[in-house]
């Protein structure tokens, strides 16, 4: 296969070679029944180090933001305070909480951490490092994830806190607002785009990323994303779920130990799920930076492996989020519940109707320039 | 129909000082680290002259220091901190005099409010800042000011030190 040569970093060279063999030697169903064990492994791993690596990259690019230098002192430039910090909280006496309501406390983290993990597993990473591809996968990654608000209002309900409990339905109405604009926004690109399938979606934007393609109303639903996934994730200004100064941690004030951790790891997956989805929808997922004509220049960034240009993307629009939580001071709870509903669905939803114009007009970049 | 100006203007004016906030912080993460690496940078440590850390009593290259042992520091103290030892002395001419023998100031105890250097009249204490005062035992905390065999500065020889020496 040219394939194979013309990509010699592409992992799924690895994946290919790896199904043919087994495939020579084993019958289908154990063919898949490995393959299927190879990918959760996989993907529980990716899981776990790029919550490390984001938990360290947050606290460095914080203390840059504060002119100090972050941790620095575990390994090289600190780079294994996150694996000391993981070994710590997994070491931690798990607090059992008397007078709480024992079964919905312990499944709470649970609904968090398995929501956002099937959220993870729809990501496409790069070339061939999908895991599922539903033809709807836009609407079943904005529908999972919303599973994880359960995990957060159980959490409140069963501490028996009061701190707890105002945290958390600060964060469902929060969340639910905000979903209402993602999904929108979303839906937006889907109407451009033509279809709800990642690889489909992907595949579309290969010389002219969604962003671009629709131009003025693109842009609009890229802005209100990034805002209301920013949101969701109850981070940087709109963090009031667990506004420390009055509600100590909020929903999660009552865990300890690895289920804290479970909290913790889920919020920063969440941030970079987050980021992720909008590198795929609007920016061109794992495809390299092509212009249409300059077939030189499209042979050099191909060059380029796809989850390398997939992760750059991506860490761009994680530094974007940072660089908003350390600007801005932390909404009150009208602000944010005004910021939604007054200006971003009202916009949202103007955008949707100046979406559908763009394309059926043909006012697209891709209608008027013929890129395909 | 004012309403729809304001709801425009309120958003565009807050998309723009939004855009400043941030531009703000973008300076700020290209500026210089305030970080102290303490330990580490001992050498070129920088701490300012005013900072009170330990209260010391000047002794010139004689071993003669200004304290008349009056007291008067003793008196000022809010927590009892400063503890004076004094003796009489007969000196050649005959004259009695009070001389100063063992000057005890407790770290442990001292708010740092420095009362004791503003009000004593012959300036023969002073704040400096060697700041690494941790001992491991407490007692260690109480210091002798005076060194050995100090003893007054005449006035004749010398005047006052001068303010902040
Ligand atoms: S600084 Fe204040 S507390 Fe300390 S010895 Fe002087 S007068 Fe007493
Ligand atoms: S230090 Fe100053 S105030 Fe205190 S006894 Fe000596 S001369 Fe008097």
């Amino acid at each position: 296969m040219l394939l194979n040569y013309s990509h010699p970093l592409e992992i799924s060279n690895l994946t290919t070679w790896l199904d043919t063999t087994l495939r020579s030697s084993m019958p289908e169903f154990w063919v898949l029944f490995i393959e299927f064990a190879l990918v959760i492994v996989a993907l529980l791993t990716a899981y776990a180090v790029i919550a490390l690596i984001l938990i360290y990259a947050e606290r460095k690019i914080t203390a840059f933001f504060q002119a100090r230098y972050g941790p620095n002192r575990v390994g090289k430039w600190g780079l294994l305070q996150s694996l000391a910090d993981m070994i710590k909280i997994l070491l931690k006496e798990i607090v059992k909480i008397t007078r709480s309501d024992r079964f919905l406390f312990f499944a709470a983290p649970f609904f968090m951490i398995v929501a956002s993990m099937a959220t993870f597993g729809a990501i496409p990473f790069g070339k061939g490092l999908l895991a599922v591809d539903f033809n709807i996968g836009v609407l079943y990654v904005t529908a999972v994830s919303s599973v994880g608000i359960i995990g957060v209002l159980l959490a409140g309900w069963s501490s028996n806190n009061k701190y707890s409990m105002i945290g958390a339905m600060r964060s469902g109405a929060q969340f639910v607002s905000y979903e209402l604009s993602a999904g929108f926004a979303l839906m937006t690109i889907v109407v451009l785009a033509g279809t709800m399938q990642f690889s489909e979606l992907i595949e579309g934007q290969r010389y002219c990323w969604n962003i671009f393609n629709g131009h003025i109303s693109s842009i609009i639903a890229f802005v209100i994303y990034l805002i209301s996934g920013h949101a969701e994730t109850n981070r940087g200004p709109f963090d009031l779920p667990e506004a420390e100064s009055e509600l100590t941690a909020g929903y999660h004030t009552e865990y300890s130990g690895l289920q804290f951790g479970f909290y913790y790891l889920a919020e920063y997956l969440n941030m970079f799920i987050i980021a992720s989805i909008a590198t795929t929808v609007f920016l061109g997922g794992f495809l390299p930076i092509q212009v249409q004509g300059w077939d030189a220049f499209n042979g050099i960034m191909d060059f380029i492996p796809s989850y390398v240009w997939f992760f750059a993307k991506t860490a761009v629009l994680i530094f974007l989020s940072l660089w908003v939580r350390w600007s801005f001071p932390r909404l009150r709870i009208d602000q944010l519940l005004n910021l939604e509903w007054k200006y971003l669905l009202p916009i949202n939803l103007v955008n949707i109707v100046v979406m559908v114009i763009l394309v059926l007009t043909g006012l697209t970049l891709k209608d008027l320039f013929g890129i395909i | 129909m004012s309403s729809i100006t304001e709801y425009f203007s309120g958003l565009f004016t807050g998309i723009r000082s939004l855009m400043g906030g941030m531009s703000v912080t973008w300076k700020e993460l290209w500026t210089k680290k305030v970080t102290q690496q303490y330990p580490e940078n001992r050498d070129t440590l920088v701490i300012s002259d005013r900072f009170r850390a330990e209260l010391v009593m000047p002794h010139d290259e004689n071993n003669e220091h200004a304290c008349t042992s009056c007291g008067i520091c003793q008196l000022n103290c809010p927590n009892g901190t400063i503890n004076i030892t004094s003796e009489m002395i007969e000196t050649a001419e005959g004259k009695k005099k009070k001389i100063l023998s063992k000057y005890s100031w407790d770290l442990g105890m001292c708010t740092f409010c420095n009362l004791c250097v503003i009000t004593c009249p012959s300036d023969a204490i002073k704040f400096n800042n060697t700041f690494e005062n941790a001992v491991f035992t407490r007692s260690k905390l109480i210091q002798t000011l005076n060194k050995e065999g100090s003893k007054l500065r005449e006035k004749k020889k010398e005047t006052l030190a001068p303010k902040g020496e």
